[in-house]
C-alpha cells in the first residue's frame, strides 16, 4: 500500500512540475505548482511529517501561491513570451545543461554510500507537534529568532519597494 | 518501507526540473515559480533523510526553509512588481538595461 501510494504521489509530483515548466499560461504554471506541492504533501505526510505535511499546504499551497496568483492577475503576464526568442540558443542549451546536472545528481546518488535506515520504531514520533516545539524553543532558539528578524525585514523591505514614488513627491511639493 | 534513496532520487528529478524551468523558460513569474520548486525539492530530501536516521533535525530546518522561502516570494514578488512598474514587461530579456 505504502509503494503504490508512494509511485502515484511521485509520478503526478513529476508529471505537475513538468507541466508547470511546460504550460505557456502563467496561471496554469501556478495550479501545476500547487498540484505538485500538494503531492509532496502527501509524501511528507508518508514520512511520517504530519506537521511539516500540514505547513506545506498552509503556508506554500495556501499562501505563497496564492500571493503568485495575485501578482499575475495584477500584473497581467500571463502570456509574457508570445514574442520572438531573443537569444536562439539558450533554450536547447538550458535542457542540455538540466540532462548533464540530472545524470550527475543520479551518478553520485548511486556512487555514494548506501543509506543506512534507521529502524521504523524509532523513527515514529518525530515528526510530531510537540517532538517538534521541544526541540525548535531549545536547541534551535537563536535560528527561530533571526528567522522572526528576516520576516520583519521582508515585510519591510517588500513595503518600501512597492510605495509609490509619486506620493513622496507630493509630500515634498506641500 | 519505501527506501531513502527513492526519496533522494524523487527529490533530484523535481529540482532538476527546477533548474530547466529557470534556464528555458522566460517569463520571470515562471521562474521564479521553478526557484521555489527547487527549495521544495531540497525540503524533500531534507525530510527523507531525517526520516533515516531518525532524528527531527531535518523537519526543523525544513520549517526554516518553509520560513524564508515565504520572506524570499514577498521581497521577490515586490521586486517584479516595481520592474513591471518602470519596464511594462515580466519578459527576463526585456530587462537588459545594465548590459554593455
Amino acid at each position: 500500500m505504502e509503494t503504490f501510494l508512494f509511485i502515484t504521489t511521485a509520478i503526478v509530483a513529476v508529471g505537475a512540475a513538468l507541466a508547470m515548466v511546460l504550460s505557456s499560461n502563467a496561471v496554469h504554471s501556478a495550479l501545476f505548482l500547487i498540484l505538485n506541492f500538494c503531492s509532496v504533501a502527501i509524501l511528507y505526510f508518508l514520512l511520517r511529517a504530519p506537521f511539516l505535511g500540514a505547513v506545506q499546504v498552509t503556508v506554500y499551497a495556501g499562501a505563497i501561491m496564492v500571493l503568485f496568483l495575485f501578482v499575475i492577475m495584477l500584473l497581467g503576464a500571463e502570456n509574457a513570451e508570445l514574442g520572438e526568442e531573443k537569444i536562439g540558443w539558450q533554450k536547447p542549451a538550458g535542457l542540455v545543461l538540466g540532462v548533464a546536472l540530472l545524470a550527475e545528481i543520479g551518478y553520485v546518488a548511486y556512487r555514494g554510500t548506501t543509506l543506512i535506515d534507521a529502524p521504523v520504531a524509532d523513527a515514529t514520533n518525530i515528526g510530531a507537534p510537540t517532538t517538534i516545539s521541544a526541540k525548535l524553543f531549545s536547541t534551535y532558539l537563536l535560528p527561530f529568532e533571526v528567522i522572526s528578524i528576516l520576516l520583519l525585514i521582508a515585510v519591510v523591505g517588500t513595503v518600501v519597494l512597492t510605495r509609490r514614488r509619486v506620493v513622496a513627491r507630493e509630500e515634498s511639493q506641500s | 518501507m519505501i527506501s531513502t534513496n527513492a526519496y533522494v532520487l524523487l527529490s533530484a528529478i523535481l529540482f532538476t526540473i527546477g533548474v530547466v524551468g529557470v534556464l528555458v523558460r522566460r517569463n520571470v513569474i515562471v521562474m521564479f515559480m521553478s526557484v521555489e520548486l527547487m527549495l521544495n525539492s531540497a525540503n524533500l530530501a531534507l525530510i527523507a533523510f531525517s526520516r533515516a536516521r531518525a532524528e527531527s533535525d531535518g523537519q526543523i530546518i525544513t520549517f526554516f526553509v518553509i520560513a524564508v522561502a515565504a520572506a524570499e516570494v514577498a521581497v521577490g514578488l515586490a521586486l517584479l512588481v516595481s520592474i513591471f512598474r518602470a519596464k511594462k514587461t515580466t519578459n527576463i530579456d526585456d530587462v537588459n538595461t545594465l548590459k554593455g
